[in-house]
């Protein structure tokens, strides 16, 4: 690439970010805002019977006092998804019902902080309390249901029974799968737990409403999806889309928890009820215990593979925890088998199904892999164990198994891949390690051994066929650019990569290139920064309205130039007459037509895109970590990615993307465990007890990328943000058996259950 | 009660109540680069130096500050936007949200550690966390950096 | 975060404990670190920066910590980093972060008595005193096992400075958490000490096992004798059966490191 793609352009808000400008949610707040706080459920299931806030009312500066009688009777989801990947709308802003410890029961807003703190501790409630159901396992038909309400409402693909606790149920059968496995030399199977984990995003979550000149209510929020929650505060308001405003300032990460409406609408409705502007910032606590988490899973594979090698036959079940809300429980769900399952890419037959519970613990959410990380974990995890059945090196079985460039995916909706370079990926990733001289283990002393691991994984580019992203691009007249989107940048960088795609379609440096901030009135629609969408769907979307763009250029460089648009070109800096004319136009003088031409338009174009295809990223990690025996502990002692990201827009942000998945994977392995006591209260619900990798905790993580080129995606690209997450738990997993041989099934994976397994071993 | 202090550089006189924490002090003095993070000590988000030390705003009560110099990121700008460039170029930032507690606690280190190695480095910033960058990028651009500055 | 009703700046231990004792409310602020994960709402806050209490010096052949020293300081001390082993400057750096030790003090960490305390499971396998404004001098040993309720302050900890070999071991689930058990040994001669902390419970001495390794019994046994010697408990880091296997390993292991240290 010649202008700005495929180099290490610095982030454009970086000298903002380093030198601590007002540039987040809660800097830009105005002063005179309400402060609002949320009274939460100290019960995992209850009805409130009766809510007096008469003396909560009457502390001095208190502005009102909210609950379920004060807000519009709507059901509606929180999670931010494309319309056709629904998630039940099963809930009120406020509601009668409380369904886990920390659901909001009553909004109180006042003119300070003490006043409303006051004011909270004044709200008396009473509750009748209801049996709870923590285990999604023996959620099904527990009573009374978790959502009796007769106005829930669900797609019908979910094939819910919400009386039953059953959120949803899924099957997707392919081949003959007994006949598949009679033919196997070998076949395993296991179960995997995988547990809730926090996102932990440095920034909590917040927002701040107001009404504006003209009446509307704007939404200024920490968001991933500032058009989803446009839509959704609108349905769940009873307004109408034109009446509200969404602004995303910087957010201070998200990965996931911010794709749901967690904060706003608690907001949105006192400025709705009051008239004024009010402001709404989690504590790390709130952020913990009322938000959303990754879905606790447990996955059952089985595998069958012939002497060869082969897997022929394949299934994976999936049991996941929904939490008291459905918000993303199902497309969730669903990428536990689907973005696994293709990497048998030989397989004749398999099957994936899944049941969905509610539970009364808080809801699950959207977690970066969304599902795939917890189903690798398993599949990954059982692809190690066949090779030690098959006494085949496991770089060996994934070569034999994984598919190509051109074969069909049945498991991945049907689709081809259509670029991947995944052998390559595993063979550089095996030189990176030193595989050879380490595989399987490396005795240090007595209590200590070294050994390696790995995984390889994949993920999406966007949702095929539902992800709707738009970027648009003006020309100012002075001849450089600003460009728009509405993605959400949540601290991955789109910004400068959409600018960078933007500057390298219109043939220029990235100087050249402004990014305007994300306001929904301004913006084109994006559906939001998740899915890996943000390079691949609205980089085409950019593509294709810089392109737009050109083509409009080009016809006023023809009028200027006298010259049929058709012999019209441009190379960035000027538009020439190749008509046998030696005519030319720079763009600075193009530019200026716009405000001395009468006739000359404005240019100004937007691109939309919706790909019919999500072509997967792929990736191979490798761990090396230390095993002392005698403690169970487990050190990683270095970690290799080699990513296929197809051309890699930013390297310097991919890396760093790449980095941070990996070290967050690294702590789902080992650390990350979000845990409840018998009464359902999350017992991790701060930094002290819900611990994330420390800057001490983890090795010099080193990515490479071996680049494939990706045909329908901009300049080659595919998406890079999620697959990144999928492969540390597998690998430390099969590190862990081949340091000691005791396989992992259960995260975390703690010295504890390590040791555990060790004496079991020794025990027989 | 009193407060008597010397903000980035400059004498600060006024009121402030006994149990205001220094970082909501600072913050009210519209110095947006204090963040809070966390309730627990945990995350470093909050640094700033008081006197030459760096402590976590969000746990220190600012009335404590009294006769002391307090620094934020604001007021050593020229350094943190010279550190911000080697982290920029490494690509080390993601949300930035962690950036203005972490750069304070470079800077402190710098002042503090005269040849550090890359080993004392890590275990000087142990206490600031970052949830998007995994550290390495960070680490590799502070450690080049000092090598620089040197 | 607690909350004070007003501060005071005493200029004297004495005024600072007469302070203290004037209301059931008041509160003595040390660093303020570990005050600050409570709600508490006190009445006087009693800063003790003014009371001259936070050197770290050599008296005699004692080593005096300053009750106001932080562990931020107590690490880059040069007495505590060179006598017994440097276990002094060693045992504070797993704790959270440079920010919070350059606040944390030695005093509030000798006082509080928490279970997990790193700097008490040190100071216990040295031979130490409390030195508190109210009531004077108190081996550490007897301190450490009293309720953490006295109305009084911590001005300092005298250390007897001897040729002690020290050996200690920390098991932590992520590097900067809090510990699930620690363990630490010291040998002069045939006086062993052998402490072993956050059981859950607060760090003490394993007499037992001292005896036992005094009359030589190896690392493996000490750790064995600490094991079945001592109870545990479970909480949301680790069990009481995994507590008790960690003191084993860990006790022998620093049984082996300070014999090794010896024969040195």
């Amino acid at each position: 690439m010649k202008y700005a793609v495929n180099q290490p352009v610095p982030k454009l808000d970086s000298a903002a970010m380093t030198t601590g400008k007002p540039i987040y949610t809660e800097d830009l707040a105005p002063a005179d805002c309400l402060i609002v706080k949320v009274l939460r459920s100290p019960h995992a299931f209850a009805r409130i019977t009766a809510i007096r806030k008469k003396r909560a009312l009457a502390v001095p500066g208190v502005a009102c006092a909210l609950t379920w009688e004060d807000v519009p009777r709507i059901r509606h989801s929180l999670g931010g998804l494309a319309y056709t990947f629904g998630s039940p709308n099963d809930r009120y802003i406020l509601e009668d019902t409380v369904r886990y410890v920390g659901d909001a029961v009553a909004i109180v807003a006042a003119e300070t902080e003490e006043a409303a703190d006051k004011a909270l501790r004044l709200l008396e409630v009473d509750y009748e309390l209801l049996p709870a159901v923590l285990d999604p396992r023996q959620a099904l038909d527990h009573q009374p249901p978790i959502h009796g309400e007769e106005d829930y409402s669900a797609e019908d693909t979910l094939q819910g029974q919400p009386k039953r606790n059953l959120m949803a149920h899924f099957e997707l059968p392919y081949g003959d799968l007994d006949a598949a496995f009679a033919k196997c030399d070998v076949v395993v199977e296991d179960t995997f737990h995988t547990r809730a984990n926090s996102h932990a995003m440095m920034e909590t979550f917040r927002a701040f409403s107001y009404y504006d000149a003209n009446g509307r209510l704007a939404i200024v929020t920490s968001t991933q999806i500032p058009f989803l929650c446009r839509r959704t505060a609108a349905q769940a308001l009873g307004m109408p889309i034109d009446r509200i405003r969404v602004i995303k300032p910087k957010v201070g990460g998200g990965f996931g928890a911010k794709q749901s409406l967690v904060c706003e609408l608690l907001c949105a409705i006192v400025t709705v009820k009051t008239r004024r502007p009010a402001k709404l910032i989690y504590s790390r606590t709130e952020s913990f215990i009322a938000s959303n988490s990754r879905h606790e899973t447990y996955i059952t594979v089985k595998l069958g593979a012939t002497k060869d090698g082969i897997v022929r036959a394949a299934s994976v079940h999936t049991i996941s925890n929904a939490g008291a809300y459905g918000e993303q429980a199902f497309a969730t769900a669903l990428l536990t088998g689907v973005k696994t399952l293709p990497m048998f890419g030989r397989a004749e037959a398999f099957h994936f199904d899944f049941d969905i519970t509610y539970t009364n613990t808080m809801a699950g959410g959207a977690f970066r892999g969304f599902g795939a990380t917890q189903g690798f974990f398993a599949t990954e995890s059982m692809t190690n164990r066949l090779a030690v059945e098959l006494g085949m090196d496991p770089c060996q079985l994934r070569l034999k198994n994984i598919p190509h460039s051109g074969d069909f995916m049945p498991a991945y909706f049907f689709e081809f891949l259509t670029s991947s370079a995944l052998d390559r990926c595993i063979k550089t990733g095996r030189n990176m390690i030193g595989w050879d001289q380490k595989y399987p283990r490396v005795e240090v002393d007595g209590s200590r051994v070294r050994a390696v691991g790995m995984a390889v994984a994949l993920q999406s580019s966007g949702i095929s066929k539902a992800d709707k992203c738009c970027a648009s691009v003006k020309l100012c007249e002075d001849g450089r650019y600003i460009v728009s989107n509405g993605a959400g940048d949540m601290g991955t960088g789109c910004d400068t990569v959409l600018a960078q795609i933007a500057a390298e379609t219109l043939q220029c440096s990235i100087d050249r290139v402004s990014s305007a901030p994300v306001d929904t009135d301004s913006s084109p629609y994006d559906k939001g920064s998740f899915a890996s969408s943000t390079t691949y769907v609205t980089g085409m979307a950019m593509v294709k309205a810089c392109e737009q763009l050109t083509g409009m250029m080009k016809a006023e460089a023809a009028r200027a130039l006298d010259c049929p648009v058709a012999f019209i070109e441009f190379d960035g800096d000027f538009f020439y007459a190749r008509n046998g004319s030696s005519g030319r136009l720079s763009l600075e003088l193009l530019a200026r037509r716009q405000v001395t031409e009468p006739d000359c338009p404005w240019f100004t174009a937007e691109g939309s895109h919706c790909s019919p295809t999500s072509p997967p990223p792929l990736m191979a990690g490798f761990a090396e970590i230390e095993l002392d025996r005698d403690t169970g502990k487990v050190t990683v002692l270095d970690y290799v990615g080699v990513v296929d990201c197809g051309t890699v827009v930013n390297p310097a942000l991919a890396r760093v993307q790449a980095q941070g998945g990996i070290a967050q994977g690294i702590g789902m392995a080992l650390y990350e465990d979000v845990q409840y006591d018998e009464a359902g209260r999350m017992l991790n619900r701060n930094f002290l007890r819900y611990k994330i990798p420390s800057r001490m905790d983890l090795p010099p993580i080193r990515v490479a990328f071996e680049q494939s080129y990706e045909p329908s995606g901009p300049f080659g690209a595919k998406s890079i943000g999620e697959v990144v997450i999928n492969t540390p738990v597998p690998a430390i997993a099969d590190a862990i058996y081949n340091a000691c041989g005791v396989r992992m099934t259960d995260l975390p994976m703690t010295p504890e259950k390590i040791l555990k397994g060790l004496r079991q071993q020794v025990q027989p | 009660m009193n407060l008597e202090l010397t903000l980035n550089g400059r004498p600060w006189k006024g009121e402030a109540s006994p149990s205001q924490t220094l970082l909501d002090f600072l913050r009210a003095q519209g110095l947006a680069s204090v963040k809070r993070g966390c309730d627990t000590e945990n995350c470093g988000l909050c640094t700033v130096w008081v006197d030459d030390a760096p402590v976590l705003s969000c746990s220190y009560l600012a009335c404590r500050a009294t006769g002391r110099r307090v620094t934020t990121l604001e007021g050593v700008e020229e350094q943190a936007a010279d550190l911000g460039r080697f982290l920029a170029a490494r690509g080390a930032e993601q949300c930035g949200f962690c950036s203005p507690g972490f750069l304070m606690t470079v800077l402190a280190l710098r002042r503090e550690l005269p040849h550090p190695t890359r080993e004392e480095v890590r275990a000087y910033l142990a206490g600031n966390l970052c949830r998007c960058s995994g550290y390495t990028a960070q680490m590799d651009a502070v450690c080049a950096w000092l090598e620089v500055e040197e | 975060m607690y909350t004070i009703r007003e501060l005071a700046f005493p200029g004297t231990a004495e005024e600072a404990l007469s302070l203290l004792r004037k209301g059931r409310n008041n509160v003595i602020l040390g660093g303020g670190c570990w005050l600050a994960l409570g709600r508490r709402r006190y009445g006087v806050g009693i800063d003790l920066s003014r009371l001259g209490l936070d050197a770290i010096r050599r008296e005699g052949d004692e080593l005096v910590l300053g009750g106001s020293a932080t562990l931020r300081a107590l690490e880059k001390n040069g007495d505590a980093c060179a006598l017994f082993g440097g276990i002094l400057s060693h045992c504070v750096r797993p704790i959270v972060g440079v920010q919070l030790r350059s606040r944390a003090t030695v005093g509030g960490s000798v006082y509080a008595r928490f279970g997990f305390s790193d700097p008490l499971t040190a100071l216990l396998c040295l031979d130490c005193t409390v030195e508190l404004a109210g009531e004077g001098t108190v081996p550490l040993e007897v301190f450490a096992a009293r309720p953490a309720v006295e109305r009084d302050i911590v001005t300092g900890v005298r250390i007897r400075i001897e040729d002690r070999a020290t050996a200690m071991e920390t098991m932590r689930l992520t590097a900067t958490d809090l510990p699930i058990l620690t363990a630490a040994v010291s040998r002069l001669g045939k006086d062993w000490r052998v402490v072993v902390g956050a059981r859950p419970g607060r760090p003490v001495r394993v007499p037992g096992v001292e005896a036992a390794l005094a009359h030589g019994a190896s690392p493996a046994q000490a750790g064995r004798l600490a094991a079945e010697g001592l109870t545990f408990g479970s909480d949301l880091r680790a069990g009481r059966e995994y507590r008790a296997l960690l003191a084993e390993t860990l006790v022998a292991r620093c049984a082996a490191r300070v014999e090794q240290e010896v024969s040195r």
